[in-house]
């Protein structure tokens, strides 16, 4: 039972993988490739052996097509929308624009026209991602096994190259802005003349390697923080579906509704939350208070 | 846990769908949700309005009510008033056209009498040359007593 339990669990935690698996390697049934080629990995070793040049087919497949989901509500009630009587489609897309709306306007005192965009954005994919993982742990993956795929995340999330690829580029435009609002010479000194300064010119070229060492640290530490909060929660929450997946069936519900009533609030909170950290990390990039 | 291109991908994805959001989601719904809120904040306004209008409609139907009321009980006065002068009036008419026809009257009965007596007189005068002619079974020159005669009558 045990072989097959982490057997199980590590199958449900293999991603689709495409990638290029380079010349003269070995494969899991013995082949071996003549030359370096693209293709779908067998197992998790292949899969790792790709490196870097392979591509989660199931995550970024589910992750398009929700983020293409949520686009196609929002543009057709966008379409619609109109100033008189809203319908059921619009009132819904009304409350989450009002609401996303309201958070920028509370944190972010600047003028522009990406955030609200950006955090709602951040916000419905996230949380559509997330949602995945309220489907039972087995349907999806059964399903396009019987299809003939091997493997199938169908959490977005729980995948940190998901993850990572939204915070960084939550991290790209702090830099950009960063740069835009408060100039190169003003970036660079808030990296390096804080916290601590002096009067002192000496004393204050003395001081800019620890100051540097202190914000490059906290700068680097967001986009990871951003990333790894998401990515660690899901992941969790997934696991522990899988672990409960592992219980004799007719036992399964009494752990698994709990769960899931319980995850409805994480997965709701952590698309809050990285919205609302893109929020703030922006709205800081913008404040040229030093 | 491997760190792959899905990264790049989906960081690519993720800038598309922002920028699609930015400019065929966000604003038609934000311009829908600020002209509703204009409509709303003008039809309320409108309403305001209405209501002022009305409270200035119901002040000036009072007021113009009140001055017909005015008009009506300055016009009833007047009529009143006329009406008494013009009874007063009549009254007056009447009462000189009594006096008139009562004065008429007694001139008229005044000349009667004068006439009655003047020909009571005549006549007395001549009954009583016709007793005295029958007393004195003489006749009387009348013109002999005529003095006599008229100051009888004038005691008469």
């Amino acid at each position: 039972m045990a072989g097959s339990a982490s057997e199980y669990i590590q199958h449900h935690l293999q991603n689709l993988t495409y990638g290029k698996l380079p010349a003269g390697y070995e494969r899991a049934d013995g082949s071996v490739v003549e030359e370096a080629t693209w293709t779908l990995a067998r197992n998790g070793q292949e899969a790792s052996d790709m490196g870097f040049w392979a591509l989660h087919i199931d995550s970024l497949g589910w992750a398009v097509g929700l983020g293409v989901l949520f686009l196609f509500l929002f543009r057709m009630a966008a379409k619609r929308a109109t100033s008189d009587q809203p319908g059921g489609l619009q009132n819904f897309v009304e409350v989450m624009v009002e609401f996303v709306d309201n958070s920028v306007k509370e944190t972010f005192h600047g003028k522009n026209k990406v955030i609200a965009p950006l955090a709602l954005t951040i916000f419905c994919w996230i949380f559509l991602m997330n949602l995945m993982d309220l489907v039972p742990v087995d349907f999806l993956p059964q399903l396009f096994h019987l299809m003939g795929l091997e493997y199938m995340k169908v959490v977005p999330t729980t995948d940190v190259n998901v993850t990572l690829g939204m915070s960084l580029s939550v991290f790209a435009l702090i830099i950009y802005y960063s740069l835009k609002v408060k100039g190169v010479g003003g970036f660079l000194g808030e990296l390096t003349l804080h916290p601590f300064s002096s009067d002192n010119l000496f004393l204050k070229i003395l001081l800019v390697p620890v100051n540097l060492l202190l914000e490059g640290v906290s700068l680097i530490a967001k986009p990871i923080s951003l990333a790894l909060r998401l990515f660690g929660n899901l992941y969790a929450g997934e696991l522990i579906f899988i672990l409960i997946a592992l219980l004799p069936l007719w036992a399964q519900w009494t752990l698994s509704v709990p769960w899931a009533i319980f995850h409805i609030l994480v997965i709701t909170l952590q698309a809050f939350i990285f919205m609302m950290l893109t929020i703030v990390y922006l709205s800081m990039a913008h404040e040229d208070s030093h | 846990m491997n760190i792959n291109l899905t990264m790049i991908g989906q960081a690519i994805a993720f800038f598309i769908f922002v920028v699609f959001c930015m400019k065929y989601v966000w604003p038609p719904i934000m311009a829908a949700l600020q002209e509703r809120q204009k409509k709303i904040a003008d039809g309320l306004a409108a309403s305001d309005r209405a209501a002022r209008d009305l409270e200035l409609a119901q002040e000036k139907s009072a007021q113009e009510l009140r001055e017909a009321k005015q008009q009506a009980a300055a016009l009833i006065e007047q009529a009143n008033k006329r009406a008494a002068q013009i009874v007063e009036a009549s009254k007056d008419d009447a009462r000189k056209e009594g006096q008139k026809l009562i004065e008429q009257a007694k001139a008229e009965i005044e000349q009667e009498r004068n006439q009655a007596r003047d020909a009571l007189r005549a006549e007395i005068a001549a009954i009583a040359v016709a007793g005295a002619e029958k007393i004195l079974e003489t006749s009387v020159d009348a013109s002999k007593h005529n003095e006599m005669l008229e100051k009888l009558a004038a005691e008469l």
